[in-house]
């Protein structure tokens, strides 16, 4: 646990938290190594782990009957994967297969979201923290249906 | 006395010497003077009206390195008559060309200065010369870093190049695309979103930008945001130009004229109307 408390505090995610909620957070954690072409999450199974990704890509995935596995982003060090675990059905929308050898710190969602019921300012600083990250993410998805590089 | 300058409005005859096909509608064409060997001096960013003959005349970047100018370079997409002309060309046919024309990257006056180059697309070609010359001069920059994204792997220009510049130790190349299928392994996602990773020092760094217009507008937003001011971001801008040398009045953008105060522009400078879509 110790080892995890240096790259969660560095990373972008949890950066600037109080050192309580940090500790909330560690209560939550493991380390997880994902090696080449591993999933870490499969479309409709439940989402019981949220990424925080300090080593190493992923690529997030939707599959298409034809086309197979189609990329539609990939993340990596500094950023987090899995953004519905906040959300009933709690359940992941997409496939996510690491491209190289990845090393994460999983946090328990159930073990998160019971922290955040029990400690309103825990829970707020990581509703902050994730509507941040939401609003990046939708403002890349809006770019990408822009057709950027489109004429 | 008048100085005896060649008439601007009328073409060179230049000779096609090898077609590359870049993707499906894209090629990039090495062209020589037909008649005498003199060399065709440019600076990174300027183009040159080509002109198919039968068909008529392309604004179009030119895309090879200033250091070679024995050789001229251009990367053309077949999006109408003439450019599909052009493209059509094949080994010892024959073009017009006039030029160069047009503002250059401010490559000569970026020393000691980290530099973006962000390119969307075609958006390539264009700041393809100002990355030669900055690895023609390298020690005389910080970090550069290239951002280049496409729609799909199959839509990248200068493949083997990209890869060549990536297994560079002086040069930080990264490549996106927005969907992938496949062997790929390099990103996926918005160049915006590749910002973030790089490495530079916001008060002493330039960018140079080119790409669609949405792709430069969020880019340069992001830019902002991370720290650059605008007077240390630079755009090539695209228009329907035609003399090439701010006569005609068909590359008109509000008090510019791309031809002639473009195509590469100093944010700042450009700031009030680049977000306007009446113009």
């Amino acid at each position: 646990m110790d080892t995890m408390a240096p790259i969660l505090a560095a990373h972008p995610f949890c950066k600037g938290l109080d050192s309580r909620y940090l500790k909330l957070i560690l209560e939550c954690a493991s380390r997880e190594t994902f090696t080449p072409g591993q999933l870490l999450c499969q479309d409709n199974q439940e989402a019981r782990k949220f990424y925080v990704i300090h080593h190493g890509r992923v690529a997030v995935e939707i599959y298409r009957a034809r086309r197979g596995a189609v990329t539609i982003q990939t993340i990596g060090e500094g950023e987090v994967l899995g953004w519905l675990w906040f959300d009933q059905p709690y359940h992941w929308h997409l496939d996510a297969r690491a491209l190289d050898l990845t090393r994460v710190i999983s946090l328990e969602v159930q073990c998160l979201l019971d922290r955040c019921a029990q400690d309103h300012g825990f829970g707020y600083e990581i509703m902050r923290r994730y509507a941040h990250r939401l609003a990046v993410q939708f403002r890349a998805t809006k770019a990408q249906l822009a057709d950027f590089y489109g004429d | 006395m008048t100085a005896n300058l060649p008439d601007p409005m009328i073409p060179t005859p230049f000779v096609v010497q090898k077609v590359k096909r870049e993707t499906s509608d894209t090629y990039t064409l090495d062209l020589t003077r037909a008649e005498g060997a003199a060399n065709f001096a440019f600076a990174p960013g300027q183009f040159n009206m080509l002109y198919a003959f039968g068909a008529g005349e392309a604004p179009i970047s030119i895309s090879g390195d200033p250091a070679r100018p024995e050789t001229l370079v251009h990367t053309v997409r077949d999006v109408g008559n003439v450019t599909r002309a052009i493209c059509r060309l094949k080994r010892g046919g024959v073009l017009g060309v006039r030029g160069p024309f047009g503002v250059p990257w401010p490559v000569d006056r970026v020393a000691g200065q980290d530099v973006l180059i962000i390119a969307g697309g075609l958006g390539l070609a264009p700041l393809r010369p100002a990355l030669y010359h900055l690895l023609n001069h390298r020690g005389e920059f910080g970090n550069i870093e290239v951002i280049y994204g496409a729609r799909t792997p199959k839509d990248l220009l200068y493949l083997r190049e990209l890869e060549r510049w990536r297994g560079r130790f002086d040069l930080r190349v990264h490549v996106t695309v927005d969907q992938a299928e496949g062997d790929w392994h390099s990103n996926v996602g918005v160049v915006t979103k590749i910002i973030g990773r790089t490495r530079f020092d916001p008060p002493s760094t330039v960018a140079l930008i080119c790409g669609p217009g949405v792709m430069m507008r969020f880019t340069v937003l992001e830019l902002l945001n991370r720290g650059l001011k605008p007077e240390q971001v630079y755009v090539s801008m695209e228009r329907n130009m035609k003399c090439g040398i701010g006569l005609c009045g068909h590359c008109q953008w509000g008090p510019f004229f791309v031809c002639k105060d473009g195509p590469v522009f100093r944010y700042d400078r450009i700031k009030a109307w680049f977000d306007r879509r009446e113009v």
